[in-house]
């Protein structure tokens, strides 16, 4: 229990996706301008990663490593993720209009999103077991949209302000990136305090 | 084959300062100079590759499998990479960890080949690709130098910086890369309107 706490805390705040390994900043940068559509991306990337993490952990143990096909991990990764995203659009047109009513239009800039196929990757570089890649998969999502939220509450504000031209738009959301990453850099103690 | 095609890559449509591609790598492997170089030949290697070789199939690519047929390509040469690195640059290959194979989903290579190779000639796909990967690689040596200078004091290992300076830690933890591109970016923007202003 304690280690599945600490391998979720250390996806979601530690070593945060965004803000620690710059993991998902095309839309970290492109969709946060509003919460609402912000949260509607948090929630599209947490959902794809935890299903990409359990159908490329499966493929990698259960067929590249056993055939001795490691090499084939990077183009095998990308093909599934690129594969996923299209089923889920397809199923939740069908099944979950709603839904795709919201998430829709995010989910094909999802496939090219560095998050999904860092997440898989790092799950077997790290050699987790199943279970603990699926916790560090959502812990992951989550720290994505912790960052994501905080970014768009931010910027929304960030509108009334008067700001330098040459300042407008990415390179301010860079520089409140920057304060926010060494807010964040403030949680690096406490892994011993957890242990 | 038209020279402006490998000109434009270095300042019109610059890399992750101009056209605003790329922002990953830039920012997770320019803690020291030689980190981004590395990381910038190896995108311009996958980038020249992949473009040439999509540029020399184009006619049968079939248009509606291209985007998976282009990822296929690209992260064939990623693997490539990867392996040579693993093999002779074991320290760098350690260094660089997951963001090599994360070239695959470098922006930057899929949008120059779905938006130039796959429609180009071999000769200007090549010089393409080339303007493209060299203006990155600068973009990341720069980026690099700034924040090497600052955090180690050193640019290439160089020490340039010497005792009394105290190095900025800041410059080389996350926090550092966010705020030098940042500032960066700004700047950029700044030179760019006043030049275009003067013309």
């Amino acid at each position: 229990m304690k280690e599945i706490f600490f391998v979720f805390f250390t996806a979601a705040v530690l070593n945060n996706f965004v803000l620690t390994n710059f993991l998902g900043i095309c839309p970290f940068l492109g969709v946060s301008r509003k919460k609402g559509p912000a949260l509607a991306m948090s929630g599209a990337v947490i959902f794809v990663m935890f299903i990409a993490s359990i159908f490329t952990w499966m493929i990698y143990y259960f067929l590249l490593k056993r055939y001795g096909l490691e090499f084939l991990k990077i183009p095998a990764f990308i093909l599934v993720i690129g594969t996923l995203v299209q089923l889920i659009e397809t199923f939740m047109r069908r099944f979950a209009e709603r839904m795709y009513d919201v998430f829709g239009i995010y989910l094909p800039l999802i496939t090219t999103n560095c998050a999904i196929l860092g997440v898989t990757l790092i799950n077997i570089n790290r050699e987790f077991t199943f279970h603990n890649s699926l916790v560090y998969s959502l812990g992951a999502g989550v720290g994505f949209g912790i960052a994501m939220i905080i970014m768009a509450g931010i910027r929304e504000q960030l509108e009334y302000v008067d700001l330098p031209k040459a300042l407008e738009g990415v390179p301010i959301a860079l520089l409140i990136a920057g304060i926010l990453s060494m807010a964040f850099q403030g949680f690096a103690g406490t892994v011993t305090l957890l242990k | 084959m038209n020279l402006k095609n490998f000109t434009k890559g270095l300042w019109t449509d610059l890399p992750v300062l101009r056209v605003l591609l790329g922002f990953c790598p830039t920012l997770a492997v320019t803690n020291k100079a030689a980190n981004g170089l590395t990381m910038g030949l190896a995108t311009t290697f996958v980038l020249l590759f992949s473009s040439s070789l999509i540029s020399i199939f184009r006619r049968w690519i079939p248009s509606r499998i291209r985007i998976p047929i282009f990822i296929v390509v690209i992260a064939s040469f990623v693997t490539i990479v990867d392996y040579t690195l693993a093999a002779y640059y074991r320290e760098m290959h350690k260094v660089l960890g997951i963001y090599v194979p994360l070239i695959v989903v470098n922006c930057l290579i899929l949008g120059r080949v779905e938006a130039f190779a796959s429609k180009r000639p071999l000769g200007d796909s090549i010089l393409d690709a080339l303007g493209m990967g060299i203006g990155f690689t600068l973009v990341l040596v720069v980026l690099g130098s700034i924040r090497e200078l600052f955090g180690f004091g050193t640019i290439f290992s160089h020490q340039i910086l010497a005792k009394p300076y105290e190095p900025m830690v800041i410059m080389i933890v996350p926090p550092g890369a966010l705020l030098s591109l940042g500032l960066l970016l700004g700047l950029m923007n700044l030179v760019s309107r006043r030049l275009e202003e003067r013309r």
